[in-house]
């Protein structure tokens, strides 16, 4: 394209700066909000993602095939310190916690429930899990040998239970033996999540291996870490467990469907919002334009007769609303970047949120996500809208007579 | 007459009067459409907790809400007259009495903990979601039946089948550890797997004789009219009921409470987002039609028409523009709504929704109040921006804007 096409798009642009100023200002206004809506999606959902992973799952977990579909005592980990000692060094990390899970009746002097224990080594439990800081009396499990028992706040509570008091497992080992034992609770944790808080029992690893006849077994080896390293990991410890049989690398999408699916169900309604919002600033673009070109009918008879061909009037008119697009897209795109940085570094509350961060296991404050990703699409979308919503008044244009268009006011 | 004008003014520049209006029918469309979606996720996530026993209100022994034991019983119905009296009244379309207990479930393969109900069978029928469930076997015939209800997942997880026999153990009374051998009679299954794993039911009199409790329940269940307007409902649920602690499923379940609070917030948000985005558009073009007009605004005002008059003129102008975009955009939604209203099937991004509490159609939801709100929000607001051009209007100096060729 010539510089004179884009010297007179520019002009024209300006002719009503009022008018045009309006039409930016919509795109802006959309451009904006949909920067700040995505970037605090994105950042909701990596929080939800974190909070839930840190709580039990972590980011992946090494498992004997089939026992996350149909968690079977016998279905365990061989010598599985010896595997996570392995893992630790393959990815030099030290968040990787073996656990092994078994199912007992669990009874205080009043009541008896049946509940799932967890037995966890309370050093590396610390650097995965949420739950070793979340105790609300009394304290965490103090060494992966020691005799004692922590519980969940609602568990507690229907067992009729304090920090301090006693109380007996009673369930089957791995072999089918009777595994029994009288364990004092040393603290209750709370987090929140009223499912963990109903149905966890954790006890040392090496307690647990006695009482439920284990060896050295455990049905999970835990990875904690973080997130953005995950394909790394993945590789290592993939070809680490590769040559031992049966074992499986399960990354949290498998140990969580719902999570992810609830992400993408959400993802998927939001998007419905801002499509709307994009064709209604995609109409506020083809009127500015068709207007834009209805009132120049007379001029554009002019240049017609002076032998500019329509072609090049239809390029004039793209670029002018090229042009504004683009300058919406990039005064959009550097508003809406600036707002939500501030809003990444402030944290946003909304009121009612508690009961469904708590529901969640979210923090009650959100932290926007400025990246590539959350600037980039909403923006790029109502560019192209714009763009495309000029093609009416450019498809107009074309069947123009020099003579009638000359007659128009 | 000055309608009149207006209505012609209206329509010289057919085609921009026309982007507008289907800009403004759009822009209704999309915050009529996406509140029916929000409103009918949320409504069903309140009928499957209802139906998940909740009810619309329920009843419990002080105490049991703590500590769900056999220790906490009602007194038997016929004990307290008056709550039975409002029990038959007409007030309440249905209700149950449960015992509600936790217990273990052991087949030869595993074991479980479940929550063991103790229904009424016929009375359960319409209140909660059971009857309706049942896939394979039958539901239960009497409150003697001595044949379990159990989940499909829960089934699977115990590796064992219909007819086959579980071991239940809970407590008695008197703490007593208690068991007995039952046969599968049922098998249910419901969209969301929690409540299949979560409970398994029986005949009340059966899970009686299991806990060896006298003749209280745990709790009574009722569903009302209709849930959003259930306050003199509880209130006399409560005073027939003194002596027990009464909830309704708001309470039980602060959670769905808070998201009806938040989804109103909401609502509002968005409508006014849209409007936002529709605002630019209007403003524009009532300030195009001002501007192209403003020799023909002098030389009115010229002639002696009042300023007043003018602005009265474009603000009637704006009202057409708005009533007919708003009419064309509700029978537009009412259309296109209409052929959904026995849900959408939304199973591809529905299993993430199941532990939102939701099942996978979708049943768009219309309310009254939202779609009244998005009419006055678009109407009220689009007069308040309408304003600034029309009063620029009515602004002009008669000379100078004669005397003006352009702007």
């Amino acid at each position: 394209m010539t510089s004179t096409t884009y010297t007179l798009a520019w002009r024209n642009i300006w002719r009503h700066p009022r008018r045009t100023l309006l039409t930016i200002s919509a795109m802006v206004f959309a451009d904006v909000l949909l920067v700040f809506m995505l970037g605090l999606q994105l950042g909701q959902y990596r929080m939800m993602i974190d909070n839930s992973l840190a709580l039990v799952s972590g980011q992946m977990q090494v498992q004997v095939a089939g026992y996350l579909d149909d968690p079977q005592m016998y279905r365990s980990i061989p010598e599985a310190d010896q595997l996570a000692v392995q893992i630790r060094k393959t990815i030099d990390l030290e968040a990787v916690s073996p656990r092994a899970y078994g199912f007992a009746l669990v009874s205080s002097e009043k009541r008896t429930l049946g509940v799932q224990i967890s037995g966890v080594e309370p050093y590396y439990e610390q650097l995965i899990s949420t739950i070793p800081g979340l105790i609300s009396s009394g304290r965490y499990l103090s060494s992966a040998s020691a005799n004692e028992a922590v519980i969940g706040s609602t568990l507690a509570r229907n067992l009729k239970l304090a920090a301090g008091d006693e109380l007996t497992l009673l369930g089957s080992g791995r072999d089918g033996s009777m595994a029994a034992a009288v364990l004092p609770v040393v603290g209750i944790f709370n987090t929140g999540n009223r499912d963990i808080d109903r149905q966890i029992i954790a006890i040392p690893l090496n307690s647990f291996r006695q009482i439920f006849s284990m060896g050295n077994d455990a049905h999970s080896i835990i990875i904690g870490g973080q997130r953005d390293r995950e394909e790394q990991y993945k590789k290592a410890i993939s070809t680490l467990i590769k040559d031992r049989d049966k074992l499986v690398l399960l990354d949290w999408e498998t140990l969580l469907p719902g999570l992810k699916q609830v992400i993408e169900a959400d993802f998927f309604s939001a998007w419905f919002m801002y499509a709307v919002l994009i064709i209604l600033v995609a109409f506020s673009m083809l009127n500015t334009i068709l207007m834009s070109v209805l009132e120049r009918t007379h001029e554009f008879g002019i240049l017609l007769a002076l032998g500019v061909r329509h072609s090049k009037l239809g390029r004039i008119i793209l670029t002018e609303s090229t042009l504004l697009a683009l300058t919406g897209m990039v005064i959009g795109i550097v508003a809406g970047s600036l707002l939500t940085f501030y809003f990444s570094k402030t944290g946003i509350s909304y009121p009612g949120m508690e009961e469904m961060s708590a529901r969640f296991n979210l923090p009650p404050l959100i932290l926007p996500e400025v990246s590539l990703r959350t600037v980039i699409p909403g923006p790029l979308a109502v560019f192209l809208a714009s763009v495309l919503s000029s093609l009416y008044p450019i498809w107009h244009m074309r069947k123009l007579n020099p003579v009638q268009a000359m007659q128009a006011a | 007459m000055i309608s009149r004008i207006a209505w012609r003014n209206l329509w010289r520049n057919r085609r921009r009067s026309i982007i507008m209006l289907s800009a403004i029918s759009l822009g209704i469309w999309g915050m009529i459409w996406m509140t029916a979606l929000m409103r009918g996720m949320v409504d069903q996530m309140i009928d499957s907790s209802i139906e998940t026993l909740s009810g619309h209100i329920q009843i419990h022994a002080p105490g049991y809400m703590d500590d769900p034991s056999i220790e906490y019983l009602l007194p038997p119905l016929n004990k307290s007259p008056a709550l039975q009296k409002l029990l038959a009244s007409d007030e309440v379309v249905a209700w149950s009495e449960r015992i509600r207990v936790p217990a273990v479930i052991r087949s030869e393969r595993d074991v479980y903990a479940v929550t063991l109900v103790g229904i009424d069978p016929a009375r359960e029928r319409g209140l909660s979601f059971i009857a309706e469930s049942i896939t394979q076997g039958s539901y239960l015939s009497s409150v003697n039946d001595n044949r379990l209800l159990l989940g499909k997942k829960l089934v699977e997880r115990l590796e064992t089948r219909l007819n086959r026999r579980v071991v239940l153990m809970s407590q008695d009374p008197d703490n007593n550890i208690t068991e007995r051998g039952f046969r599968i009679g049922g098998i249910f299954e419901t969209s969301l797997q929690a409540t299949e794993t979560a409970y398994v039911f029986a005949g009340i009199e059966t899970v009686r004789e299991l806990l060896k409790s006298g003749p209280g329940v745990s709790e009574i269940s009722l569903l009302g009219q209709d849930y959003r307007n259930l306050d003199s409902l509880l209130e006399k649920t409560r005073s027939a009921a003194s002596y027990a602690d009464v909830q309704t499923w708001l309470q039980l379940d602060p959670y769905l409470g808070s998201l009806l609070g938040v989804m109103d917030g909401f609502v509002l948000i968005w409508f006014i987002v849209i409007f936002l985005a529709l605002s630019f558009g209007l403003v524009n073009t009532l300030m195009m039609a001002v501007f192209e007009r403003t020799r023909e605004i002098g030389l009115i005002q010229a002639l002696g028409m009042k300023p007043s008059y003018i602005l009265l003129m474009i603000l009637i102008e704006s009202i057409a523009m708005l009533l007919i975009g708003l009419t064309a955009g509700n029978v537009l939604s009412w259309l296109t709504i209409l052929p959904l209203k026995n849900g959408i099937d939304v199973s591809a991004v529905a299993s993430g929704l199941e532990w939102a509490g939701m099942s996978s159609t979708l049943v768009p939801a219309v309310k009254t109040y939202d779609v009244v709100l998005a009419n006055a929000v678009v109407l009220v607001l689009g007069l308040l921006a309408s304003l600034f051009p029309a009063w620029r209007a009515s602004r002009k100096v008669p000379i100078e804007a004669i005397t003006r060729v352009w702007q």
